[in-house]
């Protein structure tokens, strides 16, 4: 471990961004993990508080720092909010990436990210195996979630009703396509994410039919790596790199108008983290960026490109979750909603705080699971408060954690994706 | 008592997941919003029920331990800055809302109650609460009655001592000293519930607050009239006032803040204005269009060259983001915002405006105006880099030259914001040596170790 003087070095390059949090204390008002817990280090304020004072040297507990950086949703509601428009998830991201070069990264993620992550073709092959056996371990929790649960008091699983591996993951059921456009309609590159591919595969089709339908061409390319998302939030950004590297080889090459994905995390990853936090090749940067402007949400690109309009059949009642990684760091939130109000069958009935965040947080659910659940919890109450039977969201990580929620309390309210919902009403 | 046995103490009165002793974890309630230096707390301690605060109050006491009583720590002059080796008292332990009566117009509430919940809970019985301050969506009332905090509203409203009806709160040594009543009228002793408004956390724990509330104004028309300069718009605050017509909101912005809130927004806000005025008059829907056009007449009369009235929820909002704005707009600009809120008398309005734009020359420095011209409140706020000395003395010099000059024209080093450390060597100017040293002897008789929020107010 290097010596506590040179790590305030490092963070003193965080200077310059930690200097305009003013301390007015207005992000206690909407993070959800302060609105449980009311503990100041918990909120925006107090985290960049405790950069600011590792890195002037006021505090010398690096260990105790970093715990609490990491007990973050990384949903970017202080950011948005923020009256002095502090970059609080990309401060956070940083400080992440230096107190990981510092401390270094824990032997169960560095087995994970390094071994497995960083080296798709293994992952896939690990994951298959992974889907043929969990029936050994898990149970059917909720046959309209299609749940599982533990057999047995197994580690890691817990108390969780999680959403299994798909028997047939995405990657397998399309491997690849290459078509042209209908007409003068754009043609699109997919990029599928680790979450669809693996567990939701049906939401890579419904995207794949609804493109179809508008007479898309597409572009689906074999060799997709993960977004590098749960990498660089535990601050790798080894691995991250590595990630980024391997999908610009995928991508950059291929003519596309648009790049598209149904998760809310890859694009804002794509979007956001890519260009900001990569450390590779800096010649890849050019590349990044031209990427990064074509990337849009599924329904973004189906509204506002498209011009999908809402339609007058309605149908039964579905309410709308915002996903943090689109409301907060991207601000979609009309285009969402319209494809809803654009799918036969559906009328969209708003809940409570659809807004506030579902408590997933990527790795803040395996590590801080209890406060996961609380906040997870409050998002079903609101979901159930709105009286739809279904819940839709544009992410299939507030998926797998709203899922989790409805199946413990058996709610009998189904969990989709918007774009599910839109390609069951188009025609075969 | 080592550290450790008072550690073991107070988790015996909290429990151990109430008492915070990680460097770590203290470090995070070592500041507020003041920009002043961070002083890290021996101990931080959250009670959750009434007679935890009191034991915790009590055993600080016997220990001769300092105690800052902190709810948001949203305080603008440092109020909620611990003092070194001393304890935090987290009040959000105890945010209940115990009674909202809508008989008698009263409401009971425990000191960590947020004020825009409790805001939001008392309208939906129908009533009103109308003390408004900036934080209010993290503020708690605790913190509103120990600074007397005020608002958008204080013009026609007043601010919260105006609804402060009775106080409970523990002494130095964990008696529960009760004070007010829930009726209109009481003068049972001396009024120390008035005492505990805005003494800072220097004379008492808060325990339980009894606060007024009001009907609701049955309906309220907002305007946004646009000046020349800010000697028309100041003149037409007073012009107002003179045809006594009290609005309940009436709020200024000069060029500079308009420019960069139309730069933050987008939001169509006439750039080339010298001044904005913000005003909302509400009351009986007759009252109020009566008061709206006299107040339409009276600005065109001062030299306003347009005026837009709002005609739905959404114009109406629109007006008023524009006012919400004015602090964040200005504190994107630069890394140190530092915001003043020494008030005058709302006649010497003109005058000030004058002296600011003389400090701001004198001291070359970035000075913002906004604020709530029509009672006198003017936010004054200083935009710069803490981190250039040079420039952050200029910023300390035109301070106390604010100081001086709104003191001279018969006004208050603080309207709002509370005295703390931030202006309490100022106290002498505004007060006299006898005041002070009145205040100091009562404090030393209520707290004779002085525990309670050493530093703050009498210093």
């Amino acid at each position: 471990m290097a010596d506590i003087n040179k790590l305030a070095q490092m963070l003193k390059e965080l200077d310059d961004q930690l200097v305009n949090c003013m301390r007015c204390g207005m992000c206690q008002a909407v993070c959800p993990l302060f609105k449980e817990t009311g503990r100041e280090f918990d909120v925006a304020r107090g985290k960049l508080a405790l950069l600011d004072g590792l890195a002037s040297e006021m505090i010398k507990d690096p260990e105790g720092v970093n715990e609490r950086l990491n007990r973050c949703l990384l949903c970017g509601t202080c950011a948005a909010n923020c009256p002095s428009g502090v970059k609080v998830s990309d401060i956070f991201l940083k400080g992440r990436a230096i107190m990981t070069g510092y401390l270094g990264l824990s032997p169960v993620k560095k087995a994970i990210f390094k071994g497995m992550l960083a080296n798709p073709k293994l992952f896939d092959t690990l994951l298959s195996f992974g889907s043929k056996f969990q029936g050994l371990f898990t149970k059917e929790a909720d046959a309209l979630l299609g749940s599982s649960c533990a057999r047995f008091n197994a580690p890691v699983i817990g108390d969780r009703h999680f959403k299994g591996l798909a028997k047939k993951p995405f990657h397998k059921i399309i491997p690849e396509m290459d078509t042209q456009p209908r007409g003068d309609a754009p043609r699109v590159a997919i990029f599928t994410g680790c979450a669809i591919d693996k567990i939701f595969p049906s939401v890579g089709e419904a995207a794949v039919k609804a493109l179809q339908h508008h007479g898309c061409g597409i572009f689906l390319p074999k060799g997709q790596a993960c977004c590098g998302i749960p990498v660089i939030s535990s601050g790798d950004r080894e691995t991250f790199d590595k990630l980024v590297r391997t999908n610009l080889e995928v991508y950059k090459n291929a003519e596309f108008d648009y790049l598209l994905t149904s998760c809310a995390t890859c694009t804002a990853t794509i979007k956001e983290l890519w260009s900001d936090m990569y450390g590779g090749y800096a010649g890849d940067k050019l590349d990044i960026e031209r990427i990064a402007e074509k990337t849009m949400d599924i329904s973004q690109f189906l509204v506002d490109v498209m011009g999908v309009e809402p339609s007058e059949v309605n149908g039964g009642d579905v309410t709308y979750h915002d996903p943090c990684h689109l409301r907060n760091s991207l601000k979609i939130t009309a285009q969402p909603r319209t494809l809803l109000k654009a799918s036969k069958g559906c009328s969209l009935k708003e809940m409570p705080e659809a807004a506030s965040c579902c408590g997933c947080g990527g790795s803040f659910n395996l590590n801080h699971y209890e406060l996961s659940q609380k906040i997870g919890n409050r998002k079903a109450d609101n979901i159930q408060a709105s009286g739809a039977k279904t819940v839709a969201t544009s992410c299939p990580a507030c998926m797998l954690q709203i899922t989790d929620m409805l199946s413990q309390r058996q709610a009998g309210v189904g969990v989709k994706h918007v774009i599910e919902l839109y390609a069951d009403g188009l025609p075969r | 008592m080592t550290k450790e046995a008072l550690t073991k103490e107070f988790e015996a009165i909290v429990g151990a997941d109430n008492v915070l002793t990680s460097e770590t974890d203290r470090h995070t309630y070592s500041y507020d919003a003041a920009v002043l230096d961070s002083v890290m707390p021996a101990l931080v301690v959250r009670p959750t029920t009434s007679e935890q605060l009191g034991k915790v109050t009590a055993l600080c006491n016997e220990n001769g331990l300092p105690l800052t009583v902190r709810g948001a720590g949203t305080n603008l002059s440092g109020g909620t800055i611990p003092h070194p080796g001393g304890v935090v008292v987290l009040t959000n332990g105890m945010s209940n809302i115990l009674e909202i009566n809508e008989e008698d117009m009263y409401a009971v509430v425990e000191p960590g109650v947020v004020t825009s919940k409790f805001a939001a809970a008392v309208a939906a019985k129908g009533l009103f609460y109308p003390p408004d301050p900036g934080s209010q969506t993290v503020s708690t009332i605790g913190g509103n009655v120990a600074e007397n905090a005020g608002g958008l509203r204080g013009l026609k409203y007043g601010v919260t001592k105006d609804y402060v009806m009775g106080v409970d709160f523990w002494d130095v040594n964990g008696e529960l000293i009760k004070t007010g009543s829930r009726t209109v009228k009481c003068v049972t002793g001396y009024n120390l519930a008035g005492l505990m408004v805005a003494s800072e956390g220097t004379l008492g724990v808060f325990d339980k607050i009894i606060l007024k509330l009001v009907p609701p104004p049955q309906a309220a028309k907002s305007m946004m009239a646009i000046f020349p300069s800010m000697k028309a718009a100041s003149e037409t605050v007073a012009a107002i006032i003179a045809n006594k017509i009290v609005p309940a909101t009436l709020e200024m912005m000069d060029n500079f803040t308009i420019r960069t809130v139309d730069n933050f927004r987008k939001a169509g806000l006439p750039t080339d204005a010298a001044a904005l005025l913000l005003i909302e008059v509400d009351g009986h829907p007759a009252q109020v269009e009566d008061e709206a056009a006299k107040v339409e007449d009276i600005c065109k009369q001062n030299g306003c060259t347009e005026i837009k009235v709002a005609n739905d929820a959404a114009e109406r909002d629109a007006v008023w983001q524009a006012r919400r704005d004015a602090l964040p707009a200005l504190a994107n600009l630069k890394p140190t915002c530092v915001l003043e809120d020494a008030t005058v008398p709302r006649s010497q309005i003109p005058n000030m405006i004058a002296a600011l734009e003389d400090i701001s020359n004198k001291y070359d420095l970035t000075i913002g105006t906004f604020g709530h011209a029509g009672d006198g409140n003017l936010h004054p706020t200083i935009l710069t880099d803490k981190r250039n000395e040079k420039e952050w003395e200029r910023v300390e010099e035109a301070i106390e030259a604010i100081f001086e000059r709104a003191l001279a024209m018969g006004g208050t080093l603080s309207g709002e914001h509370g005295i703390g450390m931030a202006k309490s060597k100022f106290m002498i100017d505004e007060t006299s040596k006898g005041t002070l040293e009145y205040a100091r002897r009562m404090k030393s008789v209520l707290d004779p170790k002085g525990i309670l929020n050493p530093g703050k107010i009498i210093g």
